[in-house]
């Protein structure tokens, strides 16, 4: 058994695996990590279930301290890791030596690390996932919805089942141009010929207000025609706008039902690109049909088909 | 999206708890989740496993012949303790301007009808229940507390409700209820499901705390 523990925590680094289903009639969200394909790959990299446990770490603040020899994985931003001292360069499979400390202090490029353990990060199941919501209070190491503390223990395997390198083409470029791709559908036809037009011809700016629960874009007031809505189930990636006509694409941890019109859902792929957004980057929304958009999604999967 | 009602009314749940029931069976394990609400059915599954004319087929199977599910079948009756005070409920007294009447009206015409609950949503185990006596109907607060207190009983438009745990929250408040509503180690974790009843009974402060409340007061409103 291999051990990292935590030294160092702003509170916000926190486990997450593929997320908590079966439960939305309850009213409890769906958790899991806002960047799925960067967890994927750490995943992958060590040939761990590619939905097993991570830690998210968002923007930095964590400072972890190896009480074992391990194999770790890191993918997603560049949060200027280093292990003791030394740069880590994230999309790669590496070793850490009992004693040997991991930072991660600034975002350089993108917003969320993944940490990948060998076999998975290990916590018990709260609600059938290990997925840390803290608003819900559910999840994470104590299954209370807390994200790491200092002095919290994280065990994994001592063996990867395998060890791979990451395939260069797959790695992407966080800063590059950020087009998002949205399925119209909801109410989108009860939006103005002006607002429709506008939303996929302008630029949107990622708002403060963007966090686990709904990212808020700021840019043209987009406008409803359409009558009050009563609250019905909220999909992943949804596209509501509130009256005052700015948009909030709802994520992982949303409500589960809302009242607020929709424009339709960002595809899977979007949403973790959109989870590498910081606030004030420039965004842009460009239509795409369900049958390409399904397409699109069988040829990611695919890359991590064995 | 199953779109099965315009507009909100207690007749609809029969039928939305009966149509749940059939699309579980049919759907089976290709059923991921279901959010229920007041008009709806939203049905999530895995498109990659089931394509989108087999997911339909289920749908019409489902809806083909339905019958509403009756009362009894449909849910549990919960008597809910609650202790009406404006130290735990700060909008009691706003409330009973507003009826015009006293406090002790309020409390009785929140206690004098079994509510269903139409949905879970908002937070875990949070029940929309509805409908209250109009005349203790209000519009939700103008601006949302930061910080409502866990077990506390709400009212918005003609809904009422019981935040199970700590949240932020734009309903009037008017008192507290002891019990949890949302516990990850019980059977079936939330107290309340969409089709049961619950009828909400006044308790005194010391039996609110006898039951396991905590009567930490709250500010009134700004």
């Amino acid at each position: 058994m291999s051990m990292l523990r935590v030294e160092h925590s702003l509170g916000f680094a926190q486990l997450q695996d593929g997320g908590r289903f079966g439960v939305r009639h309850l009213g409890v969200t769906q958790g899991g990590a806002l960047d799925w394909i960067a967890q994927h790959w750490a995943n992958w990299l060590l040939g761990n279930p590619l939905d097993a446990c991570v830690i998210e770490i968002p923007l930095g603040g964590l400072t972890l301290k190896a009480e074992a020899d391990g194999w770790l994985a890191l993918t997603g931003a560049d949060l200027d890791a280093k292990l003791d001292q030394q740069p880590l360069r994230p999309w790669q499979v590496f070793a850490i030596r009992s004693g040997q400390q991991l930072t991660f202090t600034q975002p350089r490029s993108g917003v969320r690390a993944y940490l990948a353990a060998a076999g998975g990060f290990k916590a018990n199941p709260v609600l059938s996932a290990v997925a840390t919501v803290m608003r819900e209070g559910l999840g994470g190491l104590h299954g209370d919805g807390k994200g790491l503390k200092p002095g919290n223990q994280l065990t994994y395997s001592a063996q990867p089942a395998v060890s791979r390198k990451m395939p260069s083409e797959a790695i992407p470029d966080y800063k590059s141009l950020v087009t998002l791709q949205l399925l119209v559908g909801a109410q989108s036809s009860q939006f103005s010929g002006q607002s429709l037009f506008q939303l996929f011809n302008q630029h949107w700016t990622l708002d403060q207000r963007a966090d686990r629960m709904g990212m808020r874009l700021t840019g043209p007031a987009l406008r409803y025609q359409g009558d009050a809505l009563i609250s019905e189930g909220i999909p992943l990636g949804a596209v509501q706008v509130p009256p005052d006509g700015q948009p909030i694409v709802l994520m992982n941890d949303r409500q589960t039902i809302g009242g607020y019109p929709r424009l339709g859902a960002l595809t899977p792929a979007s949403l973790a690109r959109l989870a590498q957004c910081a606030p004030g980057q420039k965004i842009r929304l460009q239509p795409i049909s369900q049958a390409q958009a399904r397409q699109d999604h069988l040829a990611l999967l695919a890359r991590w088909e064995p | 999206m199953l779109r099965l009602f315009d507009v909100i009314d207690e007749a609809n749940m029969p039928w939305l708890m009966a149509a749940a029931e059939r699309l579980h069976t049919d759907f089976g394990a290709q059923l991921i989740d279901m959010v229920p609400s007041y008009t709806t059915l939203m049905l999530h599954y895995d498109g990659l496993q089931l394509s989108e004319a087999q997911a339909r087929e289920y749908v019409l199977q489902a809806l083909t012949g339905l019958q509403p599910l009756a009362i009894d079948d449909s849910g549990q009756r919960h008597e809910l303790p609650v202790w009406y005070h404006p130290s735990v409920g700060p909008d009691l007294e706003a409330l009973a301007q507003r009826a015009g009447c006293s406090t002790a009206q309020v409390i009785e015409r929140h206690c004098s009808r079994d509510y269903p609950v139409f949905t879970l949503g908002f937070a875990p185990g949070f029940g929309y229940m509805g409908l209250v006596d109009p005349s203790i109907a209000a519009p939700r607060l103008a601006t949302p507390r930061q910080r409502v207190p866990q077990g506390s009983v709400g009212i918005a438009e003609r809904q009422t409700a019981v935040y199970p745990l700590v949240s932020p929250g734009g309903w009037n408040l008017i008192g507290r209820c002891p019990l949890a509503l949302f516990d990850r180690e019980r059977e079936g974790y939330s107290l309340l499901k969409p089709g049961d009843r619950v009828r909400f009974v006044s308790v005194d402060h010391a039996e609110f705390l006898r039951l396991g409340g905590d009567d930490a007061s709250m500010e009134p409103n700004p």
